[in-house]
C-alpha cells in the first residue's frame, strides 16, 4: 500500500507538480491542472507592465491547489529571499522554490547560494523547496537548512532531455530523507515514469505540457506515468538480467531436450 | 516631483499617497504587491503612506512559471 506525499504536514495524493509558465493561452493552463489532477503548482512573481492591464494567473489556478511560488530570476541568495518575502505579502501562503541562477546559457541552479537562501527563509518560516543540481553534500546541506523537500535537475530547464543525471539522483533518493522531487528536463511522460520507478516521491513540469500542441492531453499521461511509475517503484521491480529466462515452460511434447 | 517605478521615471505633480499612485496605471491591485525603497508596504497601508520625490517604486504580481 502506498503512503500519500507528505510536504511540511501536509498530504498530498498527487505526485505531480506542474508549473505553469510557457502555456500559449490561460485556458490551457486551466485545463492542464484540472486534467493532471496536480495539487502543487507554481507561478513566478514578475514586474508588472505599468500600461498594460494583465489577467490574473491565480484565477485560473483553483484555491484547494498548493501555489508554490519560485524565486526565477534571482542571481543569489539575497535576491531570492527577496522575492519570497514579496510573494508572501501577496497572502497566498508561504511555499517557495528557491531557485538561485546565474549563468544564462544552462540555467544551472547554484547550489551554495541555494542553501544560504533556503536557511534564512526556513528560518523565517517559509515551507522551502529548492530546486539543485543533484550533489549528496548540497542536498545534506539543504537538509541541515532546513528544507522541505529537495528537487534535483533530471537535466537543463526546458531542455525535454530527461534523466541525464539518473545516478545522481539516485545518491539523494537512497541518501536523503526528504522527499526528492525531480524537477526539470522531464519532457515525456516516459521519463517522468522513469523517475518515479526509481524511488523519486514526486516529479514537476512545465516544458513538455507547456508547449505540447494539446497540454491538458499530455498533463494526463503525465499524471498517468507518474502513477504507474510510482506502482512500479513499489511492486520492488525485478533488476535487469544479461540473458533471457523464459517466461513460458519449454518444457514439453515437441522434442526432448537435451540433458 | 519625480520618481522611479518599476526601473521607468515618472513624473508626478505632487506628493500622493501609494494608492493614488498605483491608480494611474492600468494595473489590477488584486495581487498587486508594492515596495518602496526596498521596504514591502502592506496593502492596508497603502492610504497612508506616501511615494516623496526620489522614491523607487515596485509592483510586481504573479505570472507563470516552473
Amino acid at each position: 500500500m502506498d503512503t500519500p506525499l507528505e510536504i511540511a504536514g501536509k498530504i498530498f495524493t498527487s505526485r505531480f507538480l506542474l508549473g505553469t509558465g510557457k502555456f500559449k493561452n490561460k485556458p490551457d493552463l486551466a485545463e492542464s491542472i484540472k486534467a493532471s489532477g496536480t495539487q502543487i503548482v507554481t507561478v513566478a512573481l514578475r514586474r508588472i507592465d505599468l500600461e498594460r492591464h494583465d489577467e490574473n494567473i491565480l484565477e485560473y489556478i483553483p484555491r484547494d491547489v498548493t501555489l508554490l511560488v519560485n524565486t526565477s530570476g534571482a542571481r543569489n541568495a539575497q535576491e531570492a529571499v527577496r522575492v519570497a518575502r514579496l510573494a508572501k505579502e501577496a497572502g497566498y501562503g508561504n511555499w517557495i522554490k528557491v531557485e538561485v541562477i546565474s549563468d544564462s546559457k544552462y540555467l544551472l541552479p547554484d547550489n551554495a547560494e541555494t542553501v544560504k537562501a533556503t536557511e534564512i527563509l526556513a528560518a523565517e518560516g517559509f515551507v522551502v523547496l529548492p530546486y539543485m543540481y543533484p550533489d549528496l553534500y548540497a542536498a545534506r546541506a539543504l537538509v541541515k537548512a532546513g528544507a522541505a523537500t529537495v528537487m534535483p535537475l533530471g537535466s537543463l530547464i526546458g531542455s525535454n532531455r530527461g534523466l541525464k543525471v539518473k545516478e545522481f539522483i539516485q545518491i539523494l533518493i537512497d541518501e536523503i530523507d526528504l522527499p526528492i522531487v525531480v524537477d526539470a528536463g522531464l519532457g515525456a511522460p516516459s521519463h517522468a515514469a522513469e523517475a518515479m520507478e526509481m524511488g523519486a516521491d514526486a516529479v514537476l513540469v512545465n516544458t513538455a505540457v507547456a508547449t505540447a500542441e494539446q497540454p491538458a492531453l499530455i498533463a494526463r499521461a503525465f499524471a498517468m506515468a507518474v502513477e504507474a511509475g510510482r506502482l512500479a517503484y513499489l511492486s520492488k521491480l525485478p533488476s535487469p538480467k544479461d540473458s533471457a529466462d523464459a517466461s513460458s515452460p519449454l518444457t514439453g511434447f515437441l522434442y526432448d531436450q537435451p540433458r | 516631483m519625480r520618481i522611479t517605478i518599476n526601473g521607468q521615471k515618472k513624473e508626478m505633480s505632487s506628493s500622493q499617497s501609494l494608492r493614488e499612485v498605483i491608480g494611474q496605471f492600468r494595473a489590477s491591485p488584486a495581487v498587486l504587491i508594492a515596495e518602496i525603497n526596498g521596504t514591502i508596504i502592506k496593502k492596508d497601508q497603502w492610504d497612508q503612506i506616501r511615494v516623496n520625490d526620489g522614491d523607487t517604486v515596485e509592483l510586481v504580481s504573479f505570472v507563470g512559471g516552473g
